[in-house]
């Protein structure tokens, strides 16, 4: 009849009370948070009074996990950034350029003399003056080549090396892209996540979408553009030598060599070579500094090799102008007055000190590998995520209320029963959502109180079911025992339709979907489990304890 | 006394006129297309690309006076509306200004939002900006594809599950239900040219389940009448079932549309629209469950005489116990 083992009710009451626990943090959510906040940094530069108290104000031994709240409640920046991933090919091309002329050179007898062709972006085009002598010149450029480790086979390599007439075009391999690509964007993220680090908000996301994606989240920052202004640059620092210097923009560079504008001289050009002496990567460290009279500077240090080049080419070219190079503009090109040997320098230019400070965390904190193109933005300024959040809340509590009278009402002490279930059931929702760290949106407040008002369905089903074997007149225990039994596929296939549907919300969805279909998901799981296993077990230990002759639903 | 909806035993026949709900229904659909494709629907920046940037002042909003700032800066179309809501104060004026996807831009750009917010600030210095959103052309593209694909998704998933629980007939009149509903909803913010943004995409499949869920708790009780009343017809098994289960529908959509009204009321304008969906949704989900799914299974037949005992006699899960 209606016995239920004391093991499976212990578990029962055991998974409600763990939910309710799991959930109560988030009743006390501004004083968990500044507790939170106040471990992790206690665990990051240790103790201080201060530190202490903010984290005495919850104890430990309570659960502390918080849902976390959405942009759109909290207020803060998103970004969505596809990175430029053909920005690579072409630095990689570019920089190829002196090692294929290097390479060439002892061939001169075969292949002749060697020039750079125009070519496209990602690509380079090298014109030998033998066509007779190409077999050996192919075989030269392709002894570049480097392997490339790939899951699907052995002996691929970094470079596509083809021949046409006498000219040789160089190109990245297919496979050497792939690997690139992954490299590239692994290396965004890092460096996104280094930059914002160094600006210190609390708890920013920042996830790979797809295959040149990166979703940027921070909490509490004023606007986009804000963060937009730190990881929108590339801080690509290159040292190149200067060809010549003009004012007209459009005139032909000459092969190898590119025009870039000066950032301080308006209508000022450089005509400098592409392939660079030095680059930012192989600078060790960035600071402000000020120059000798006084202007705000950047000073910087090279690794060994870098340092190595910079003396070498600096000793070899006394006299001649040196382009400082960030993000194709020259930042200015002192003449080189004696040789350079220990790889350490100054960046002059008109900067702010702010600029040289920027200048110098960017520079720290690593060149984005390839620039990055903003394809959605969105800023939700605190106040607005406020008043989101109160109206949501009251809508909550009106919601909530209404549902309960209306049950009591109806269904008189069983809809009390449901309405427990209720409340526990909201509570292990977000005990659920604390604990998979899931994000509440205003979507997804939507979703539970769309919970709250389906939540109550399978109660209603099993209710209305045992009304009905009450007519049959078999007896109050048999009745619900029927009712339970015979609603149960109803159930069962009305919200597994359900939960199909939040399941694909959530694979396609993106943001505010997303968010919404997770409290649907975890909205259904919960009232299923509270409608068949809690208000059973409240109408059980109800029925055991009366023993009523005659029930009324 | 208790609270009834509906008198404790019911015998109204739903298929009496059936000839008209289908009538009404088909008449709906048509005019929901028509607006569709005459008048289309408002998308928001999410499927169009574009920014739209809420603002607020103390002082009360004067379109004329906004839109003579921002239209020296020859931005094209440029719609400003102002937002009404009960739980704003009376220093809360707010507007919503979206300004369409700039030609040739895959990206957003940061000097276009701050040209409007300063042509903005000088017409009006006290007026903050509460919040910004822009999508570029590119990720808008992919969002109604996205959209479609997941609806669409979500519509044959339903389709298979049920042909797997019930019969062919059964995920039939289920899946044509939901696609009345579906189109309907679209009608209605065609209609009243509501913004169709991402959101009401969740809105949307959520009417898919909600609806669903209807449906197959009265297709349940068909299932179950069918085995029980051997020599009854069809329109009389579909009758007692609609009929036995027409207090649960009742109590369910008045306990969702009472938390949805709620939320519509007091839950601010960001989100009035979704809501105003699912309401929707709840209304015409119910309507279509009684009137429209149990029409198609009755028009299609269903396969009554099973020469084997069902394996499914009882109900499958009948021996999960607590």
């Amino acid at each position: 009849m209606l016995q239920i083992d004391l093991w499976k009710r212990i578990t029962i009451w055991l998974f409600c009370i763990a939910g309710l626990l799991l959930a109560l943090p988030n009743g006390f959510y501004t004083r968990v948070e500044s507790h939170n906040d106040a471990v992790a940094a206690i665990e990051l530069q240790g103790a201080t009074p201060e530190l202490e108290a903010a984290a005495s104000v919850w104890p430990d031994w309570m659960p502390s996990a918080l849902v976390n709240l959405g942009l759109d409640l909290r207020g803060g920046a998103h970004l969505l950034a596809e990175v430029r991933l053909e920005d690579v090919y072409a630095s990689r091309m570019d920089a190829m350029w002196p090692e294929i002329r290097d390479a060439l050179r002892p061939e001169r007898a075969t292949v002749g003399g060697v020039r750079q062709q125009p070519s496209e972006r990602g690509e380079i085009r090298v014109r030998i003056g033998e066509a007779d002598g190409m077999a050996r010149a192919l075989e030269v450029v392709r002894g570049l080549a480097r392997p490339v480790p790939t899951l699907s086979g052995v002996g691929a390599t970094d470079i596509d090396v083809r021949a046409e007439g006498d000219v040789i075009i160089v190109t990245l391999s297919e496979a050497e892209k792939l690997s690139t690509d992954e490299r590239t964007m692994q290396q965004s993220l890092e460096i996104i996540r280094n930059r914002i680090d160094e600006v210190g908000t609390r708890e920013p996301t920042i996830q790979r979408q797809g295959a040149e994606r990166i979703l940027i989240q921070v909490p509490g920052i004023g606007s986009a553009s804000e963060l937009k202004d730190i990881i929108g640059t590339t801080a690509q620092l290159t040292f190149n030598p200067v060809v010549s210097r003009g004012s007209n923009p459009d005139a032909s560079p000459g092969i190898g060599n590119k025009i870039l504008p000066s950032l301080d001289e308006e209508g000022q050009y450089y005509t400098v070579e592409s392939a660079p002496v030095v680059t930012g990567e192989e600078l060790v460290d960035a600071q402000p500094s000020f120059d000798q009279n006084g202007n705000p500077a950047v000073s910087f240090r090279f690794n060994t090799s870098g340092a190595r080049k910079f003396g070498d080419y600096t000793a070899e070219n006394i006299g001649s102008p040196f382009a400082i190079i960030l993000d194709d503009e020259v930042v200015s090109a002192p003449v080189i007055q004696s040789h350079i040997p220990g790889g350490s320098g100054i960046i002059t230019g008109r900067f702010s000190v702010e600029e040289s400070t920027t200048l110098a965390v960017l520079l720290r904190a690593g060149a984005l590998p390839a620039g990055l193109d903003f394809l959605e933005e969105r800023t939700i300024g605190p106040e607005l995520g406020q008043d989101s959040i109160d109206a949501g809340k009251i809508a909550t509590v009106v919601a909530f209320g209404g549902v309960l009278v209306f049950m009591a009402l109806s269904y008189g002490l069983f809809g009390l029963f449901a309405n427990v279930a209720l409340i526990i059931n909201i509570g292990l929702i977000f005990g659920l959502l604390s604990l998979v760290g899931a994000t509440l949106t205003l979507p997804g407040i939507a979703g539970i109180v769309l919970t709250v008002g389906m939540a109550v369905d399978a109660n209603v089903l099993v209710f209305e079911r045992i009304r009905e074997e009450l007519k049959t007149a078999r007896g109050p225990a048999r009745a619900i025992e029927l009712g339970y039994e015979k609603a149960l596929s109803a159930i069962l296939d009305a919200n597994i339709t359900t939960f199909i549907t939040s399941v694909i919300l959530f694979v396609m969805g993106s943001g505010p979907v997303r968010g919404f279909a997770i409290t649907l998901g975890l909205g259904i799981l919960t009232s299923v489990f509270t409608a068949i296993f809690v208000t059973r077990l409240m109408v059980v230990m109800w029925f055991e304890r009366r023993r009523p002759k005659t029930i009324e639903v | 006394m208790r609270l009834r909806l509906v008198p404790k035993e019911t015998s109204f026949d739903f298929f009496k006129r059936w000839k008209m709900w289908l009538g009404i229904s088909a008449l709906m659909m048509i005019v929901a297309f028509a607006s569709f494709m005459i008048q289309g629907l408002n998308f928001g920046i999410d499927f169009r690309g574009g920014t739209t940037i809420r603002s607020e002042s103390p002082l009360p909003v004067d379109i004329g006076v906004y839109r003579g700032a921002i239209d020296e800066l020859g931005l094209g179309d440029v719609t400003i509306t102002e937002v009404f809501d009960p739980t704003f104060g009376p220093e809360q004026n707010v507007a919503m200004i979206r300004i369409q996807a700039q030609d040739g831009q895959e990206a957003v750009t940061a000097e276009l939002i701050a040209d409007v917010e300063n042509a903005l600030i000088a017409v009006r210095p006290d007026i903050k900006f509460i919040s910004v959103e822009s999508v570029g052309p590119k990720v808008s593209g992919e969002l109604v594809q996205t959209a479609a694909i997941a609806v669409l998704l979500a519509i044959g998933a339903v389709l298979i599950y049920i042909w797997l629980r019930f019969e062919w007939q059964f995920a039939v009149g289920a899946v044509v239900a939901l696609v009345h509903d579906v189109i309907l909803t679209i009608g209605v913010f065609s209609e009243l040219q509501i913004r169709f943004d991402l959101a009401i995409i969740a809105a949307l499949l959520t009417i898919v389940g909600y609806s669903l869920n209807d449906t197959v708790v009265v297709f349940d009780r068909v299932r179950e009448n069918l085995r029980k009343y051997k020599q009854k017809s069809l329109s009389e098994v579909l009758n007692i079932s609609i009929n036995e289960t027409l207090s649960r529908t009742m109590m369910t959509s008045v306990t969702t549309l009472l938390a949805l009204i709620a939320l519509f009321v007091l839950g601010g304008d960001v989100i009035r629209g979704f809501v105003f969906a699912m309401i929707w949704g709840v209304i015409i989900g119910t309507y279509s469950s009684v009137f429209v799914a149990s029409t198609i299974l009755l028009y299609l037949g269903v396969k009554r005489d099973w020469s084997k005992p069902d394996a499914n006699a009882g109900n499958q899960y009948a021996n999960i116990d607590a």
